[in-house]
């Protein structure tokens, strides 16, 4: 009993540090992700209406509602970047993904606030995105492995890579 | 002003006599007059009708300006209002169920038992960005009170502090990290109806105490948990006497005399992998002293690697007690190991095989056993299990009460 006493005082100290501090999972702004995407200066965003089989192919690939009328994406003719949301088990997962020639050249994740799934943050994770594509049925052309006790986060990202190149397909064959 | 409107007059005739020279000679000066007057007043009417067409134009497009302004408006807000309703509520529930049926055939007596084993609901909560609270309530064997077979449970209720984005205090009532099943066990996660044994016997999943831990990782998905918590009371006579699973205290009026700690080591830093090893100290696992079970320690280690639908779980645990009375009954050391190959042919259907070696502290606790079956996710948080189980008893006093099994399960999670 005198063990878990000792402890006492270490709880207060810990309440306190937890509510101070920045927003807790943010790890890279959008902006600076959209920038790092770019030899330049990045393009202006561009807006891309979601509606029609557009629609019914990317709720096909989340298995859910896509909630935004529209997307803001930024493209300079070859390479798109896109920055999506999508929840993993409880909470949303800002997700930005850089496409360029039809072929996924990064995933990182923006922002993340679940309780467990935090190694999808990792490159050891993210890396497995590089260089994939659409396959003929849709999905990736390539396998994704999961990570113990985090399948609900991998589910996630991996059904946003999949739309951020269902995206820039429609971008490019429509122009 | 005569003579201005006379010269006038006068080029305008020789201009247009030249034009019309070839079709028809005007018949007058005043006939000229008159031509020209209509072409004056056609010129002005097309002027006016150019202006017209102007306005008209600008008019056209501000409404569009003005179109575009209100879709861009219409957007928005339907957006914010999909956004305001996707948003996850500050409160989440959750869930998980699985119903058994287990036909056994054995000399000792066959038997045909149907349990909805586990009804177990979640409750989250965020207060902010950094305090989060989650709890886990559970009804066992559907039924619960006096002469029923079943409890109500309390297996989690605590708070997490975010500390920082590699670090998070815990207080309250919450799961051990030892072995693969104690922390993570909802149905459609794991193979077979019932779970495997040694996380059972050995480590007692589900396996709940209280007090407070700290947890974190590294960037190259090493991971890292200790804990100070209750400890176990196990009975040290009758016929459970050092049966770990009967010394959990579940957190209801325990004895708090004597705490335990634990520490775990977890790396996931290649997608499809996970290893693990924990380590307990109980400071006196039946919270008496001078009783004859003094102190007991756990180590666990464990693989779980799934890639290209290929798995394979491992676990090896073993509990090392010290004290007079459980060295006499020969239950010091109690251990337990399985292996559990499988197979994910589609996203639908999987099937294992799973052998368990177990030397737990009771005659019916030391065995083997071994199974096949599969599993049936219709979709993705159901699944429909059928197994196929063999278990030999190591005692020959016991063997009698080998028996064969077939189970079927249907369970959820969400």
């Amino acid at each position: 009993m005198r063990n878990f006493i000792r402890l006492l005082p270490l709880l207060p100290a810990i309440a306190a540090v937890a509510a101070t501090g920045e927003e807790a999972g943010r790890y890279i702004e959008s902006d600076v992700y959209v920038a790092t995407a770019f030899a330049g200066a990045p393009p202006q965003a561009s807006t891309l209406w979601v509606s029609g089989g557009l629609r019914g192919a990317i709720e096909q690939t989340l298995g859910h509602r896509f909630a935004a009328l529209r997307v803001r994406y930024w493209d300079d003719g070859k390479t798109s970047v896109w920055i999506l949301d999508e929840i993993g088990k409880e909470l949303p997962i800002t997700i930005g993904v850089t496409v360029r020639d039809a072929r996924i050249t990064n995933v990182r994740v923006l922002e993340f606030r679940e309780s467990r799934g935090w190694e999808v943050r990792y490159p050891f994770f993210t890396d497995q995105f590089h260089d994939t594509t659409l396959g003929t049925n849709g999905r990736l052309n390539r396998q994704i492995d999961g990570i113990t006790g985090a399948t609900l986060s991998v589910g996630a990202v991996t059904r946003i890579a999949q739309t951020a190149l269902i995206f820039d397909d429609h971008i490019r064959n429509k122009k | 002003m005569r003579f201005s409107r006379s010269a006038t007059l006068g080029v305008a005739i020789l201009v247009l006599a030249s034009a019309v020279k070839a079709q028809e000679a005007p018949a007058s000066i005043e006939d000229l007059w008159q031509i020209i007057q209509r072409q004056q007043a056609e010129i002005d009417s097309l002027r006016d009708e150019i202006r017209a067409a102007r306005q008209d134009v600008d008019a056209t497009s501000e409404k569009v300006a003005e179109t575009e302004a209100r879709v861009e408006a219409t957007g928005e807000y339907v957006e914010t209002m999909a956004t305001l309703q996707s948003v996850p509520s500050k409160t989440t529930i959750g869930g998980y169920g699985e119903l058994h049926y287990n036909n056994i055939d054995s000399d000792a007596g066959d038997s045909d038992e149907i349990d909805f084993h586990r009804f177990v609901l979640f409750f989250g909560h965020e207060f902010t960005d950094r305090v989060h609270f989650y709890s886990e309530l559970e009804l066992e064997h559907s039924l619960a009170g006096d002469g029923a077979p079943g409890e109500v449970e309390l297996e989690q209720a605590y708070v997490d502090f975010t500390l920082t984005d590699q670090l998070t205090a815990r207080a309250g009532l919450f799961l051990l990290p030892v072995g693969i099943i104690n922390e993570t066990h909802e149905p459609q996660t794991f193979y077979g109806v019932e779970r495997n044994d040694v996380e059972n016997i050995i480590v007692p999943a589900t396996w709940w105490e209280a007090g407070g831990a700290m947890y974190g990782h590294f960037g190259n998905g090493l991971s890292w948990d200790v804990a100070v918590h209750s400890g176990l009371a196990m009975p040290t006579t009758g016929s459970s006497a050092f049966s770990v699973r009967s010394g959990r205290q579940k957190v209801a009026e325990a004895i708090a005399s004597d705490p335990a700690y634990t520490a775990r080591l977890r790396y996931s830093g290649v997608p499809g992998l996970e290893l693990a090893a924990s380590y307990q100290y109980q400071t006196d696992p039946s919270q008496i002293a001078g009783d004859g079970l003094d102190s007991g320690q756990l180590i666990s280690a464990h693989d779980d690697f799934r890639r290209a639908g290929f798995g394979l779980r491992a676990l090896y645990s073993s509990w090392n007690f010290n004290g007079f009375a459980v060295e006499a009954a020969d239950a010091d050391k109690q251990d337990g190991w399985y292996i559990e190959p499988s197979y994910r042919l589609t996203e639908k259907w999987g099937f294992y095989g799973r052998y368990e070696d177990l030397d737990g502290a009771r005659s019916q606790d030391k065995f083997t056993q071994s199974e096949v079956g599969f599993n049936f996710w219709p979709v993705s948080g159901v699944v429909l299990k059928m197994d196929y189980r063999k278990r030999e008893h190591t005692l020959d006093a016991l063997s009698g009460s080998d028996f064969d099994a077939i189970d079927l399960g249907f369970g959820y999670g969400f």
